[in-house]
């Protein structure tokens, strides 16, 4: 409300501690781009990707402990004058993009070996996770969107870091030619609804949508940051630069991105759908989010799974089963309203859990061939067991929980996701999920398929073994399986969604 | 806790042999394999259940319930434990693990650390879907089995073996969907009435008559939409016919070891399942459908026979009569009497031991001759007596010769499907499934006749000798087994009705 007295930045220093995982991040990349500048030609990333993954292990260290603490909960902690948010929910997603920023910074290292600008490219995963925490945290459209362009702007880098190699270039400058479109689209939603609204925090917007007269202009706003998160969560119909993007981009940032990046992006989806636009409020002026993103939700599921299926190259076929992982974590904003909505956020929000570690792990097995020199196609991986059978193993495991049998986290995931649909009445959501997951065994098992029983086409040179590769593919595939028997962890998402919707 | 050690153990083996170098791999292998081994014979002395494990009233052995996960409304448990119709399965696992390791010592001879782990991985989800009594526990394990064994297929196995490899994975994995539907919306259907997964308490409230609607169906049309998506589900993995053709695809393609786990234990899961859900959790919906069951297990047992009559591969041979003795074991369930299930739970162990045992065989002569086909071989008698004895021994006791497990099983199955009241003009099916008798002596002694004896005829350029002394060492403790349970039946047959018994009363028809 403009007519609000301006508040203190900093209510009490108590509370402004609760920020202390971006701060850390923040602070963690501002001191790799110091160490940068004082020895930039350094080609030893060890120190490098060492201290990056001391100052992402810390603050993934003061989120659990926040989190079990009992910070921000159940209340969420207003800070900077209610620009940020720490809540469950916060420190949830905190989690979930942190672990993998780990795996990836831990998997870049051998990837990275021969490369120039080692301190760039930590610098800015780090500066990334940083925007996808701050995402977590964002409580006004502003933050939000400054949040967002903060790890767009690392990510455009960062697709385009192997500056020599047309693909990634040609990738970087296409993701950021949509992202500059997107953000514009975002943008101008955030502007139309501060026009009618007059407002950009989200509880003020709340405020703002119950008193507004116009509803035509409001609509379009809301139609319009519904596109900017559907293309920072790569869903139809803003799916088209995820793979280009990620099949241009070295592996572990499209691990980094497909993951950590989609994960931020539902936590704004659902931080800003829920508290600045409540249904309850919206649908009784004729906008129904919900019905749009059921709609979203079930074109991503089914386009994402269906050209996945028809990919001869890996990373594109895994980019476009990313596309339809998102439409399964859309149920959990499609199914909002069916009187079981904590339930299917809590399930989505678990589902981005599990998909940070299975994900990460198959992009990173990707990275792992690409550092081999191994192609791009089915056909490339046909033997590859004989190189590495442990990151094999792993990533059998990653495929076939991504295709939601039991072996790991993702069956459950599903499964929970697919029940709390149906239980909140919207079936067919479910039905076409279940379908989508069938026909994705397909595309998977066909991984599966080249890696293990067909007979390599060409002889591999193993010179050298990429330790951190392994150990960061090994750790994924460890997190996924032990997600199954861990998974009694969905209450605490469905706590931090219950605060939310509260 | 001895059930979760048993898993742990043998996990934690498969994983310890998929990192052996390839040299030791099939001695530790078996080294490996015999805790499991062990550790059921030892649960063996201490086995202590009563009663069907689902239903009330029941002491179930080790049992170990704790909770999993809370989730609202249907919290999923760690619910283990066994009973008299699960026991002797596992027995079977174990049993047949150690040989079948031991049969691979000569065929398997490439990625040999992989081959062992992928079969004690294997082991080691079959004793949990024996031993689970959470829908979602044994769904995991029920999974997990598919995976080691597409890869073994595909892997190691013959010429079409990626064909067969996807067939399978693509049957079995359709059907498990269906049946997982099928399983959900009954559980939908229970609506407040149960709060878990619990096997035994969805078995409970379905008897007590909880079930509901669902989704526009009444409750009556929901237990037989379920019952039909779970039937098919199960249907697929035994097979029954019209969906048994992965079968023999699969078995031929597959290496020996793995056809003998195949046919030996993995039919038995569909079995079993069938007999835990469609006859004990929908006993009404099963009672009403017994002559379209029925039939189609008597036309399994006829229809098999005759395939196995046409084929001209041994092991071909092999794999459709187990869609023929499956058959059987599906005329017994659907009898609802004692001796029928009881019967039936007999015949899966036994047939698991015979049809085991005869893959077995098969796959030491396969070794030596490098032909499987009934045309080309002929008067190996001489060559190898001991291997030609008991695949002898083993043809009769498929045919149901007395004093061996076959005939047990067989006979049961026969007098329990004679006696039923819930299935309507019994003998007219039980007289239909006893020819098919009389087709199984007329192909195996058809093809033993061709194969084993005459004169040697095959053109090698290598010798085609007596087998060493580690294929022909299962077959032995094999036939051994065999015999044993004929002889004495009771070993399992009374803890067998232990828990049959309760499932029989549920109508009334002890």
């Amino acid at each position: 409300m403009l007519s609000q007295l301006p508040q203190p930045l900093v209510t009490q220093p108590s509370t402004w501690i609760a920020l202390a995982p971006v701060v850390i991040l923040a602070t963690t990349a501002f001191l790799l781009f110091i160490a940068d500048s004082i020895d930039p030609k350094g080609s030893n990333n060890g120190p490098l990707a060492a201290f990056s993954l001391v100052g992402i292990l810390g603050t993934l260290g003061v989120t659990v402990w926040y989190f079990f603490a009992g910070v921000g909960q159940p209340e969420g902690l207003s800070l900077l004058a209610d620009q940020v948010v720490v809540d469950g929910m916060s420190l949830f997603f905190t989690f979930v993009v942190t672990s993998v920023a780990a795996l990836v910074v831990v998997g870049s290292y051998d990837y990275l070996h021969d490369q120039p600008h080692q301190g760039e490219f930590y610098s800015l995963i780090v500066l990334a996770t940083t925007g996808m925490a701050l995402m977590a945290n964002a409580n006004s459209l502003i933050t939000a969107f400054i949040a967002i362009e903060l790890a767009s702007l690392s990510s455009f880098a960062l697709v385009a870091f192997l500056k020599h190699n047309r693909g990634s270039v040609e990738a970087g400058l296409k993701y950021f030619l949509i992202g500059a479109l997107s953000s514009a689209i975002l943008v101008y939603g955030i502007s139309l609804v501060y026009a009618t609204t007059g407002s950009l925090q989200l509880d003020a917007v709340a405020a703002g949508v119950a008193e507004t007269d116009n509803v035509g202009l409001l609509g379009v706003g809301v139609l319009m940051i519904v596109g900017g998160v559907a293309y920072k969560t790569a869903s139809v119909p803003f799916h088209f630069w995820a793979p280009e993007a990620y099949e241009g981009a070295p592996a572990p940032v499209s691990a980094f991105l497909s993951s950590a990046s989609k994960a931020a992006g539902f936590v704004i989806a659902f931080r800003v759908f829920v508290e600045a636009f409540p249904l309850d409020v919206v649908v009784a002026l004729g906008i129904d989010w919900v019905l749009i993103f059921q709609v979203l939700a079930v074109v991503t599921m089914i386009v994402g799974n269906f050209a996945a299926a028809m990919q001869e190259n890996v990373k594109r076929m895994l980019a476009y089963s990313s596309v339809g992982h998102a439409g399964y974590v859309l149920i959990g904003l499609a199914a909002l309203g069916g009187g079981q909505d904590s339930l299917v956020m809590g399930a989505a929000m678990m589902h981005l859990l599990v998909y940070g570690f299975m994900n990460t792990g198959a992009f990173l097995f990707v990275a792992l061939a690409e550092y081999r020199g191994i192609g791009r196609t089915f056909e490339d991986y046909n033997g590859m067991w004989r190189q590495a059978p442990i990151a094999s193993v792993a990533m059998t495991v990653f495929l076939f929980s991504l295709a939601g049998l039991p072996i790991g986290g993702g069956f459950l995931s599903k499964y929970v996701l697919f029940t709390a649909a149906v239980g909140a009445g919207v079936w067919w959501l479910a039905a076409v999920g279940a379908l989508t997951s069938a026909l994705s065994l397909f595309y998977y098992s066909r991984l599966v398929k080249a890696i293990w029983i067909e007979d390599p086409i060409r002889e591999f040179d193993v010179a050298r073994q990429p330790v951190g590769l392994y150990v960061a593919i090994i750790a994924a595939g460890l997190m996924t399986v032990a997600l199954l028997p861990a998974f009694p962890v969905v209450d605490l998402a469905q706590t931090a969604a219950a605060s939310l919707l509260a | 806790m001895l059930i979760e050690t048993l898993i742990a153990v043998t996990f934690v083996a498969a994983l310890a042999v998929f990192i052996t170098p390839e040299a030791y791999a099939p001695q530790v292998a078996f080294a490996l394999s015999l805790l499991p081994l062990v550790g059921s014979l030892y649960m063996w002395t201490g086995f202590d259940a009563s009663g069907n494990a689902l239903l009330e009233g029941s002491t179930v052995a080790f049992e170990t319930q704790t909770q999993w996960i809370g989730f609202e409304p249907y919290a999923i448990n760690w619910h283990v434990g066994l009973d008299g119709v699960s026991f002797p399965l596992l027995v079977l696992t174990t049993v047949l693990v150690p040989l079948a390791i031991m049969s691979a010592w000569t065929p398997i001879t490439e990625r040999v650390s992989q081959f062992y782990g992928l079969i004690l991985f294997m082991e080691a989800s079959l004793i949990g879907v024996f031993t689970a009594l959470d829908f979602f526990v044994w769904f995991v394990f029920w999974e997990a089995v598919l995976i080691p064994m597409y890869l073994l297929i595909g892997v190691w196995g013959g010429p079409r073996r990626k064909y067969a490899a996807i067939k399978f994975f693509v049957y079995t994995n359709v059907a498990s969907l269906v049946m997982f539907i099928g399983f959900i919306a009954l559980v939908f259907g229970l609506g407040d009435s149960v709060t878990s997964f619990g096997m035994p308490e969805i078995t409970q409230a379905l008897h007590d008559g909880e079930l509901g609607g669902f989704a526009g169906l009444t409750s009556d049309a929901l237990a037989l939409a379920a019952f039909i998506a779970i039937f098919f589900g199960f249907a697929v993995k035994v097979p029954i016919f019209p969906v048994h053709t992965w079968l023999p695809d699969a078995h031929v393609e597959a290496p020996t070891p793995v056809s003998v786990l195949l046919a030996g234990v993995l039919l038995k899961m569909g079995t079993y399942a069938l007999l835990r859900f469609n006859f004990t959790m929908l006993y009404d919906v099963a009672a009403t459908l017994a002559i379209p069951i029925a039939a189609l297990g008597v036309f399994s047992v006829i229809y098999g026979a005759m395939l196995a009559l046409a084929q001209q591969d041994l092991k071909r041979i092999v794999a459709y009569s187990s869609i023929s003795s499956m058959g059987y074991v599906i005329l017994g369930l659907v009898a609802f009497t004692v001796y029928g299930i009881g019967g039936a739970t007999f015949q899966m162990v036994a047939h698991g031991l015979i049809s085991g045992l005869m893959f077995m065989a098969v796959g030491v002569i396969y070794n030596a001759t490098h032909t499987r086909m009934v045309g080309d071989i002929s008067g190996i008698a001489d060559r190898m007596p001991i291997t030609v004895g008991i695949l002898i021994a083993a043809a009769f006791g498929y045919m149901g010769l007395p004093l061996m497990a076959g005939f047990a099983g067989e006979f049961m199955i026969f007098l329990g499907a004679f006696q039923s009241t819930v299935l309507p003009s019994a003998p007219i099916f039980t007289a239909i499934a006893m020819f098919g008798i009389v087709i199984v002596a007329g192909y195996l002694l058809f093809a033993m006749q061709r194969t084993l004896f005459g004169q040697f005829r095959l053109e090698t350029d290598y010798e085609v000798t007596r087998a060493p002394l580690h294929d022909v060492a299962p077959l032995f403790v094999l036939i051994g087994l065999i015999i044993l349970l004929g002889v004495d039946p009771d070993i399992f047959f009374t803890m067998i009705q232990d828990a049959v018994d309760p499932i029989v009363e549920l109508g009334g028809d002890a």
